[in-house]
């Protein structure tokens, strides 16, 4: 059984304007030990599909279908039964850590509150634990930063404290939103390798949300590419980058500049507008900016086995499975 | 934190001393006089009044004269009330109108910060509505039909009832004396309080770090006292600051409505009299309270708010 099954999920949030489907009829599985990249740029939908998972919507959010996590259905759970998974076999570090972490609260407080809640240690020991958790994720003199409020820490130590929060428990599935944004790129480099590390020696499932095609390419297993809410392309790590099958994909890795790009060359973007999530149309939601787009993509197209391997939302089979010249 | 302490206080000395000359000045520039009345008083012996309070002297030479007299403690003689000086015309006023807004505001704190609570997590649900209903009714009924309500109510209509409350007067401060002025007193700021900590709870619980205390799987009382409820109070606090200050140097309506001997009174009448040091005294004081009560706000903020620093 998948630690995580995911299916049929929409998420719509009730807006002034009129209802948006931020999410639709979404599913994939996740297995135990694995990571899944989560890949799509902002709005589609890959941030909030997690948040429907663990009852985190803003008020004006529904979810429906089903996220199955270890055979419970945590859409249906009710906020007793998710308070016992979250932050406990399930967490989440998210992305924006200026503003993610209580800042009338002394850090240890906001670590050690999670191991009396879920593991019933009593302060004392709890502390500890946290202190032992924080030198892990390499956060020099422990002790003392647990003392600071957020504020008086960097914000690559906030991260860093972020994900120490979601370890504390051990849990069996880390779900990072944006993990690495705003960091700098050592920072950046050394929250990843706590998370591969993480990954191999304690066998957690990781879905690694982001935007940034190279923090997934060193991480994730598989890769799942959303588009206006739906998966597009989900299929090996390798497979996804040397040879991806839907055009977004195929657009998406040609606007990545890279090492070996002729100098001067302007970048690469993908034409059009990113999809008013309002007003999509009825078929497929690429189509508008796609340069392969024929008659037949007026209607919905589902995702199904792709020839080269992994499963593509496109109705055409005779696109080339490369990544395109950049 | 102390070097502040005291620098706050020192700087209190020369904004009072500002008050004290605008309104000095202020009330010998209105036109008429203390001993302006509907009978007219013989030129003889207005001539000896004004020569007994100095009012002939030059002005400069009278303000110079209050201010070291202030610097004596000595807030003259009142103009209207022959017998008493302000100082016990403050003696005895103040502690009444002090007790009552005090027990006011407790009240309203009491009442109106958990109503703002219970309104704002359960947004726009029933219990909202009822309470910002009830919160609007607060704030839009003046006072002066509130009080004449009550008294109708617990002092005419249940008077045969073991409701029944005192419609006025002050009996020494006996507790069914007090219940009626002091729920005057308290709902328009149990309104306002329950508006303000509404508006400021429903923000906070959309905060990232609120998301996080969820995602932690605290419970959600948890998430609210620990997370949630000390942001959500700055606002409440930059609001009871000046409002405490206000209530507690008495309300001329409600002590007016219920007879009660406060000093409330004395800025309305002091004015209306021009009891020249009664109005100073009473203005010295409420100043002086409002310079505390900034500071104590600005103490509080560094209890809510770690980022504050007192240097």
């Amino acid at each position: 059984m998948a630690l995580l099954d995911v299916r049929n999920l929409n998420v719509r949030f009730e807006t002034p304007d009129g209802a948006v489907e931020a999410v639709s009829d979404l599913s994939f599985t996740l297995e135990k030990g694995e990571c899944l990249g989560i890949v799509g740029e902002s709005g589609s939908g890959k941030s909030q599909t997690f948040m429907a998972a663990m009852g985190l919507l803003a008020d004006n959010g529904k979810a429906s279908g089903e996220v199955l996590f270890d055979g419970v259905n945590l859409l249906t759970a009710g906020e007793k039964t998710l308070n016992t998974i979250r932050g406990n076999k399930a967490s989440m570090v998210f992305q924006d850590h200026m503003t993610s972490l209580t800042p009338h609260m002394r850090v240890g407080r906001q670590l050690t509150e999670v191991l009396v809640r879920h593991r019933g240690m009593d302060a004392a020991t709890a502390r500890d634990a946290v202190i032992a958790m924080l030198k892990r994720v390499q956060i020099p003199e422990p002790a003392r930063r647990a003392e600071m409020y957020p504020h008086e820490l960097s914000g690559g130590l906030r991260q860093r404290v972020m994900i120490a929060m979601s370890l504390l428990c051990s849990p069996a599935l880390l779900i990072a939103d944006e993990p690495t944004t705003a960091l700098d790129v050592t920072v950046q480099a050394l929250i990843l390798d706590l998370i591969r590390e993480v990954k191999e020696k304690e066998h957690t499932s990781v879905i690694m949300i982001t935007h940034d095609l190279g923090v997934v390419a060193g991480i994730a297993d598989r890769v799942a590419v959303m588009y206006a809410g739906r998966i597009v392309e989900l299929g090996d790590v390798n497979q996804i980058f040397t040879a991806p099958q839907h055009p977004y994909t195929q657009g998406l890795l040609a606007c990545t500049p890279r090492l070996d790009d002729v100098l001067g060359k302007s970048l690469k973007t993908i034409p059009g507008q990113p999809p008013n999530l309002q007003r999509l149309p009825p078929g497929c939601a690429f189509a508008p900016r796609c340069t392969y787009r024929i008659a037949a993509c007026a209607a919905r197209p589902p995702l199904r086995p792709a020839a080269g391997g992994g499963l593509k939302a496109c109705v055409r089979d005779d696109i080339q499975p490369v990544r395109a010249a950049s | 934190m102390w070097s502040y302490l005291a620098r706050r206080i020192l700087i209190g000395i020369p904004t009072l001393w500002a008050i004290i000359t605008v309104c000095f000045f202020l009330m010998r520039l209105t036109p008429g006089g203390p001993f302006d009345s509907a009978a007219p008083i013989p030129p003889e012996i207005l001539a000896n009044l004004r020569a007994r309070y100095h009012l002939d002297d030059p002005l400069w030479q009278q303000y110079l004269t209050y201010l070291w007299n202030l610097l004596h403690w000595d807030f003259g003689p009142s103009f209207k009330y022959k017998d008493f000086t302000v100082t016990e015309l403050i003696a005895q006023g103040f502690p009444v109108s002090f007790q009552n807004g005090l027990a006011a505001i407790l009240l309203a704190i009491v009442i109106g910060v958990p109503m703002g609570i219970a309104a704002a997590l359960a947004q726009n649900s029933p219990r909202d509505y009822a309470v910002s209903g009830l919160a609007m009714t607060g704030i839009v009924i003046p006072n002066f039909v509130m009080g004449q309500l009550l008294i109708l109510i617990f002092g005419v209509w249940l008077k045969d009832t073991g409701w029944h409350l005192p419609a006025g007067g002050w009996n020494n401060g006996a507790f069914a004396n007090r219940i009626l002025p002091v729920i005057t007193l308290a709902l328009p700021f149990v309104a306002y309080l329950a508006r303000i900590t509404r508006g400021s709870m429903i923000e906070v619980m959309r905060a990232n770090y609120v998301r996080t205390a969820k995602a932690k799987g605290l419970p959600f009382r948890a998430v609210v006292i620990h997370h949630a409820l000390k942001s959500a109070l700055t606002p409440v606090v930059t609001f009871l600051g000046p409002a405490t200050a206000f209530i507690l140097t008495g309300s001329m309506v409600v002590e007016t409505i219920f007879q009660i001997p406060g000093i409330g009174r004395y800025f309305v009448q002091g004015a209306l009299n021009r009891d020249y040091t009664l109005v100073m005294g009473v203005t010295i004081l409420s100043a002086a309270i409002m310079i505390m009560m900034n500071l104590v706000v600005d103490l509080l903020y560094g209890v809510l708010d770690p980022k504050v620093r007192y240097e």
